[in-house]
């Protein structure tokens, strides 16, 4: 094909019976990792705060992970956007000449406000290590150490003063971050919502209820990344200091701590059950109003994405976690099998949403199938593809890595509170 | 320097509001305050498609593909013309392959033959952007990049676009898409650099059979104006209230 005829679109769009011509699969994977990782960071947000504001006291240790792990998501959440913009060099274009009426053009002032909050509540919380570390690593041999001093440094942007007065400053200014956090992050995700919700044309994303359903959907998912990457790690910690026998103590490696599990999921399940009602009532309201579009949504919804809504997403994302977490007698593994099927349920409901809505035509005459493009052969491929959404993924993990280096987000105080 | 907390935070706030009060010196005008902030215009760009009189040869889609350069084999195009066929049993059958450019000569929709004493009603419909009054694709584009003129007609500024796609999931009529070699958003424009020196639009200039008219809605002595206000015209979706400027004559209800 020459390539002045690829089309946007044409490479992973099959089109059956009556479809405009013009109508493809615009919006593809990045734009179901959009609203996927917002989701995440927010939801992180939510569970790092019910310590911070609410004085949940047992979820100190997954709060403080929590808090610095959102961190590690935010930029990512911007990153499918960029991947899918068909001009990326102008990609500050919203930020720079914002058109109000666009629910698209506040995100940057959304997304700059929230990564304000979330940055200042990490340097409140963990100033004071950051002024122990410079005076730590004073005079001590080694490039790599005067280097990692020098890093401290700035990250005390100055502010030496670590007597108990300032400690306490410092806290109850985390503590208000926290609690402003709270609604900026809600705010941030409906508001990823709102940008379907808002979508007149499209009669599956146009509902008021999208961009709460986007909010409850979002905590859930976010407890749970939470909660695996805190069992995973703790775990991993764990085997090695027992394989290796030595370095740290065995008593304070004790892998993760069942009763932060246990709080966390009882969180976990409340959020979900209010992310399921939300959305069974939003299909029993299309069904039972029944609109000129629900003969073609009931088609797509009954019969072409059944497996996707109905197998994959709401028994074996929702339903099946939602029993094993509840069941008497629950283990570790369990926990995590069910974690990641919650996981895997809420991106199937990102997935349904987004390529959902374009399964069917504007003409409610035709159907639109997506093929994901698993081998990329072109930059738009490999984007708009299996690897791109890989790379995303892959990414706020590194990040974690790479701040956990600076941040010790997963280091427990022997002192204690 | 010595810089204590509290001068720090002092100092951080007082900058940031000096930086963000010169904002408020600029105001942000609506689509309405804009328009109202120019003169009344005595221009309003219309169209008026005969579908009675369409034969659906596809020039129309041929001569806006060549005049508006969008790659002749794509498959997307600023213009098409659906094909409707209502076989006895009920069903009706609609096509528009290559957007119908290459005129409609078989028999065969959607692999199917149909068989002509089958058929109860058969017409053509000519489809385009229908420059809105209340254009959804305005709306929802972030940047501004997409705008209506004070003359009706909705553009795109291909240096200004993200391409985002936004626009294209905003508008009921699919009449948007990207440009296979901007990689902007693109639509119908009426052919704006054409109508603006008093030309016709390409699809109007080669529709032999008048099917496809241009109208200033603003002139009563218009003669396409006359028959949009004094005969019964349809619009596409007026449901999604988006105040479409684009008239049917014979509008079916079968018409998607």
């Amino acid at each position: 094909m020459p390539e002045e005829t690829i089309v946007h679109g044409v490479e992973w769009t099959v089109k059956e019976l009556f479809v405009y011509p013009n109508e493809f699969i615009y919006w593809s994977i990045q734009i179901v990792m959009y609203p996927y990782m917002t989701g995440l960071v927010a939801g992180a947000f939510v569970l790092s705060s019910l310590y911070h504001v609410f004085g949940q006291k047992q979820l100190k240790e997954i709060a403080q992970f929590s808090l610095v792990f959102s961190l590690a998501l935010l930029p990512v959440a911007a990153l499918p956007l960029l991947l899918h913009l068909q001009q990326p060099t102008r990609a500050m274009g919203p930020l720079l000449t914002p058109h109000f009426t666009s629910a698209i053009a506040a995100f940057g002032i959304v997304f700059t406000a929230y990564a304000l909050i979330v940055l200042s509540e990490i340097w409140f919380v963990y100033r004071k290590y950051f002024v122990e570390q410079v005076y730590a690593l004073k005079d001590q041999p080694g490039l790599a150490t005067a280097m990692r001093r020098t890093v401290y440094r700035i990250l005390t942007i100055g502010a030496y003063d670590i007597d108990a007065d300032a400690i306490r400053v410092d806290k109850k200014a985390a503590t208000v971050l926290a609690a402003i956090g709270i609604p900026v992050a809600c705010f941030l995700h409906g508001y990823a919502g709102f940008i379907f919700g808002s979508v007149k044309a499209n009669a599956l994303w146009m509902s008021p209820l999208m961009p709460v359903i986007f909010i409850m959907s979002a905590v859930v998912s976010g407890i749970a990344l939470c909660m695996l990457t805190y069992i995973v790690i703790r775990e991993w910690q764990a085997f090695r200091s027992r394989r290796k026998g030595g370095v740290i103590e065995a008593s304070q490696i004790k892998g993760a701590e069942t009763h932060v599990i246990d709080i966390a999921t009882r969180y976990l399940i409340g959020f979900l059950v209010a992310a399921i009602s939300l959305e069974l009532l939003d299909l029993i309201f299309r069904g039972y109003t029944a609109m000129k579009s629900w003969d073609i949504l009931r088609s797509v919804m009954y019969g072409k994405d059944f497996m996707n809504i109905f197998v994959l997403q709401y028994t074996l994302g929702n339903l099946v976690p939602f029993v094993l977490l509840l069941l008497p007698g629950r283990t570790l593994k369990r926990t995590v099998l069910a974690l990641l099927l919650v996981l895997f349920g809420v991106f199937m409901m990102r997935w349904n949403v987004v390529i959902g809505g374009q399964a069917f035509s504007l003409s409610f005459s035709g159907y639109m199938h997506y093929e994901i493009p698993i081998i990329p052969h072109s930059v738009e491929t490999f984007k708009e593809g299996l690897f791109g959404a890989l790379t995303v993924i892959t990414v706020p993990f590194v990040l974690f890595w790479i701040i956990n280096k600076f941040v010790p987000s997963l280091q427990r105080e022997v002192t204690g509170d | 320097m010595s810089c204590s907390r509290r001068d720090f935070l002092k100092e951080a706030v007082g900058g940031t509001l000096a930086s963000v009060l010169p904002l408020s010196a600029f105001t942000f005008l609506s689509t309405a305050e804009a328009k109202a902030a120019i003169a009344e215009s005595t221009l309003r760009w219309a169209f008026l498609v005969d579908t009675t009189k369409c034969v659906g040869c596809g020039l129309c889609v041929k001569a806006c593909k060549n005049e508006n350069e969008i790659p002749y084999d794509a498959p997307v195009t600023r213009t098409w013309v659906e094909r409707y066929v209502v076989t006895k049993d009920g069903t009706t059958h609609i096509d528009s392959p290559m957007g119908g450019r290459d005129g409609y000569t078989s028999m065969e929709i959607d692999g199917e033959e149909i068989d002509p004493d089958d058929i109860d009603k058969a017409f053509f419909v000519p489809k385009l952007c229908n420059q809105c009054d209340n254009p959804a694709c305005v709306q929802v584009c972030p940047v501004g990049a997409t705008y209506q003129t004070n003359d009706g007609v909705v553009l795109v500024d291909r240096d200004w676009c993200i391409g985002c796609g936004y626009c294209i999931m905003a508008c009921p009529y699919g009449v948007r898409f990207f440009h296979p070699v901007h990689k902007v958003a693109d639509k119908c424009n009426f052919c704006y650099h054409r109508i603006s020196k008093g030309m016709e639009p390409a699809c109007v200039e080669c529709c032999s059979f008048g099917a496809r008219r241009l109208a200033n809605i603003k002139d009563p002595d218009d003669p396409v104006t006359k028959i949009i206000t004094t005969e019964r015209v349809a619009v596409l979706k007026d449901e999604y209230g988006t105040k479409p400027h684009v008239f049917y004559l014979g509008l079916d209800a079968n018409v998607r």
